[in-house]
């Protein structure tokens, strides 16, 4: 009896209360907020760990950038907006940072945020002994001694940066880096608690032990199943964040993903390959797809012990001009697509995409061009050239493919034999140049140019294609200290496109269904999609 | 008196006997998987990125994958028998294998057991009932579902479930563990449950109908005997004898993981994790469950060899 006059009397006191919640207006934009504010989203697989250090996945990092704040963040658009840090000076030739913290920063536990905690923390991730799989970062970033520190040969204490006092941070770079900033929304570069990881050890991330200085606290952990994070009340900005929860659900299958996001189990799913056409009809309050900062090409094997006729620049040519990625996009991928020419997608950040010639003709003009480039080098179709195009395991990889070797069937009579291999095995392959051409995805680390033509340098792990052009090198270096790099991208992206060793095909778009309540606040135009859950909110309906 | 402490001495050497090829049965298959995998092309840390050298010689440093692999399977088994430490994931950085295990084996068993359990239950009497009253509507009835079930795959079966009774009913939560409750353990079980309850019918029905016919049922009807006493006292044990050597196989399939159960379902179990592991070349996740699964074969191989003999005494142990 008691008890149940308590429930009501508390389930009075709810309704009381939550016409004043619903009141709750957004405090920029003055929109109505619905009363409930959780976020529910589907990820694909277990994220590798919550150690901004450690992290090395895509899910894993959208979690880290919760639960720790690094100096900036991004917006809505993706420019910088402070973090920890409120703003930064540099010296002339940029390459000392300076970095003024904010005082009302604090870690989970009551302690302050302070620039030793980010001097810990990239140390840590120089350190050998830490053993990151993202240590390589600290050179993309340029820090002074980072290769040295990373190798053994200097102790931690040698690495560019310092604490000038609690509240300034000073990092020194190997050479200018005019782009610096934009590097330090990486979640490797978030500051990590020292006296909570040398008291817990590699358990410092468990929801009991976690220290974070982020928006959103570590509550539970189901690995495989999910995780939930809730509302961290020492935040600074906690008084401008609105989700209270947020809960990533581990669904492998993007179809289950897809039902469950029907029955309105889930918040935000992706939009599995092929069926956004018709989802933005049935739903096109909820279908949404935007450009990402992602290539997908294939890689030609132009490194010594290639075959001789892929080191033919007249067959690279051919085969890159007849794939005709209207029809892959809109055709075959259907997911918000844009074709691709160069390497570098227009979306980048100061970055306009080169009018390389071949863009601006017809499919017609491609492939007469192609044909005739082909039969200068040799081949036509009753003497065909044989090729093997590799790609990983996955149905949208064999469409492309498919799609790809009818048409240079068709345009050059060239006969192609697909082979699909494990993930693991292929990059092994490609990493070996074992292959003819092969299939490969980029994304951008930074929303800078060179976090993609990096990859065509001849000194670069990532250039599979083992291309090699010293005045591409040069180029790219003297990028580094530009003001303006744009020339210089330019060019290199027209050399690309002559020398073709690797065939742009299209740049990625993320397609998401994401309710309608939340679709106003989600960050479309970022094309990193590094998003952050204290900037997003449900409105009410 | 004496037969019976006979026969548990008998029982007590058949059981060591059997650990005694156990141990080196696991010693195989530990040596077996390791050379695979390490005959696998690539490695844990093969990524999209592939890593500079020196960070790839740092990462190998500190798991000790710079050390011959003699060396490294040697300190996986000291590690395991001193410490029962079955070492870290490469991939799940936050966790230890026994972490992994700890958490996802539970799961696993859960729905496992579960649907082991029921379809026993379901199956079985469902095939007696067939056998019984064999070419009645019953029967058909009974060996129409039964093919249906056997020919519907799991991983089709489970996202047609989902769509049933999430979307359309609103019913069941369309996946995740939250812990074992009822409503997220319903679908996971009728999903890995109903190709064996099918089986369990298929298989009781036509060895029952088998026992049926043969001559000391026959007596047994002349005699007058109820048709219950023939079939539960008489006909039941023999008829049971074929289906328990297919429960073995059967209960060892269900709680060793299920990957489409996991993948489909979200549950979080170890399924998910050891065809996973295999693929990330996560070598000491995959070595860890394949020593706990392996053990677990040898294990209940061994139970209805026991069961066997409980049940027929004309079979030797």
């Amino acid at each position: 009896m008691t008890y149940s006059i308590k429930a009501a009397l508390l389930g009075s006191a709810l309704a009381l209360a939550s016409p004043a919640l619903a009141a709750g207006t957004h405090p920029v934009t003055g929109e109505k907020l619905a009363d409930e504010q959780t976020f529910t989203y589907r990820v694909l697989d277990e994220h590798t760990s919550v150690d901004p250090q450690i992290v090395e996945d895509v899910s894993g990092s959208e979690i880290v950038r919760d639960l720790f704040e690094g100096l900036y963040n991004q917006d809505k658009d993706g420019n910088l907006v402070p973090g920890v840090a409120e703003s930064h000076t540099t010296n002339d030739d940029k390459t000392v940072y300076t970095f003024t913290l904010r005082k009302d920063a604090k870690w989970s536990d009551g302690k302050s945020v302070t620039a030793g905690d980010f001097v810990y923390a990239w140390q840590r991730l120089a350190d050998p002994a830490t053993a990151s799989e993202y240590q390589w970062y600290m050179e993309v970033m340029n820090i002074k001694n980072a290769g040295a520190v990373m190798s053994g040969d200097a102790p931690v204490t040698d690495l560019g940066v310092k604490a000038i006092d609690d509240h300034t941070l000073e990092v020194t770079l190997e050479s200018s880096l005019p782009y610096f900033a934009l590097t330090t929304t990486h979640t490797s570069t978030f500051p990590t608690p020292k006296w909570a990881i040398d008291a817990h050890g590699a358990d410092w991330i468990k929801p009991a032990n976690i220290v974070v200085n982020g928006a959103y606290k570590l509550t539970e952990h189901v690995a495989n199943e999910r995780l939930v994070r809730e509302r961290n009340d020492m935040y600074w900005d906690n008084g401008n964040t609105i989700i209270d929860k947020v809960v990533s659900l581990v669904i492998n299958d993007e179809n289950v993903a897809l039902t469950r996001y029907m029955a309105g189990e889930l918040d935000r799913t992706e939009i599995p390959a092929g069926q956004y056409p018709s989802l933005s009809q049935s739903n096109p309050d909820e279908a949404t797809a935007f450009p990402r900062l992602c290539s997908y090409y294939y890689t030609i094997n132009v490194s010594d012990n290639a075959p001789e006729f892929l080191k033919d620049v007249r067959v690279r040519q051919a085969l890159s001009y007849a794939i005709n990625r209207d029809i892959i996009v809109d055709k075959v991928l259907q997911g918000g697509q844009t074709p691709a020419y160069t390497f570098t997608p227009g979306a980048t950040a100061n970055f306009a995409v080169p009018s390389v010639d071949y863009s601006g003709w017809t499919q017609a003009e491609r492939n007469e061009k192609a044909a005739a480039l082909m039969s200068e080098a040799g081949y036509d179709k009753s003497n065909p050239l044989d090729i093997t195009l590799i790609y990983n395991t996955s149905e949208a990889h064999k469409k492309v493919a498919i799609a790809v070797s009818q048409m240079w069937k068709q345009a050059l009579g060239v006969k192609v034999t697909l082979e699909n291999q494990e993930w693991k095995t292929f990059l092994n392959t490609r990493g070996e140049q074992n292959y003819e051409i092969a299939r490969a995805g980029w994304c951008g680390d930074y929303n800078e140019a060179s976090t993609f033509l990096d990859l065509v340098q001849s000194g670069s792990g990532y250039n599979d294609a083992k291309y090699a052009n010293d005045m591409v090198d040069g180029l790219l270096k003297d990028a580094k200290t530009m003001d303006n790099p744009q020339p210089n991208y330019t060019k290199v992206e027209e050399i690309i496109a002559a020398d073709m060793p690797i065939i742009p095909i299209y740049h990625y778009a993320g397609s998401f269904m994401i309710k309608p309540d939340l679709i106003g606040s989600w960050p479309v135009k970022n094309v990193e999609q590094n998003w952050y859950s204290k900037d997003l909110y449900k409105v009410a309906e | 008196m004496v037969a019976a402490l006979l026969h548990g001495d008998k029982m007590f050497n058949f059981i060591l006997r059997r650990i005694a090829v156990a141990i080196p049965t696991l010693i195989i298959l530990l040596i077996a998987s390791f050379w695979l995998m390490q005959t696998a092309p690539g490695g844990p840390f093969t990524s999209e990125r592939p890593l500079p050298a020196q960070v790839l010689a740092n990462i190998e440093a500190k798991y000790g994958l710079d050390q011959p692999i003699y060396k490294q399977l040697w300190d996986y088994v000291v590690g395991i028998v001193t410490q029962f430490d079955f070492g870290p994931s490469y991939k799940y950085k936050d966790r230890s294998v026994n972490d992994i295990i700890a958490q996802g084996f539970p799961v696993t068993l859960t729905y496992g057991v579960i649907s082991f359990v029921l379809a026993i239950i379901v199956g079985g009497i469902l095939g007696m009932a067939a056998a019984i009253r064999q070419n009645s509507w019953l029967d058909y009835f009974a060996v129409g579902v039964t093919i249906g079930a056997q020919v519907l795959p799991n991983f089709v079966m489970a996202p047609i479930l989902i769509l049933i009774f999430t979307l359309w009913l609103g019913w069941l939560p369309g996946g995740g563990w939250n812990g074992g409750q009822w409503e997220n353990i319903i679908m996971p079980v009728i999903a890995l449950s109903t190709s064996y309850m099918a089986s369990i019918a298929r298989l009781t029905r036509s060895s029952m109908l088998e026992v049926l016919r043969s001559n000391f049922i026959r007596t047994a009807r002349a005699k007058g005997l109820p048709d219950r006493t023939i079939i539960f006292r008489h006909a039941l044990k023999p008829a049971l004898l074929p289906v328990i050597s297919y429960l073995g196989p059967a209960f060892v399939g269900m709680v060793t993981g299920s990957f489409i159960i996991d993948a489909i379902f979200g549950t979080g179990g170890i399924g998910y994790f050891y065809v996973n592991s295999a693929f990330n070349r996560d070598y000491a996740v995959m070595m860890g469950l394949t020593i706990l699964l392996g053990s677990m074969t040898i294990l209940f191989n061994m139970v209805v060899d026991i069961l066997y003999a409980w049940i027929d005494p004309k079979i030797r142990l």
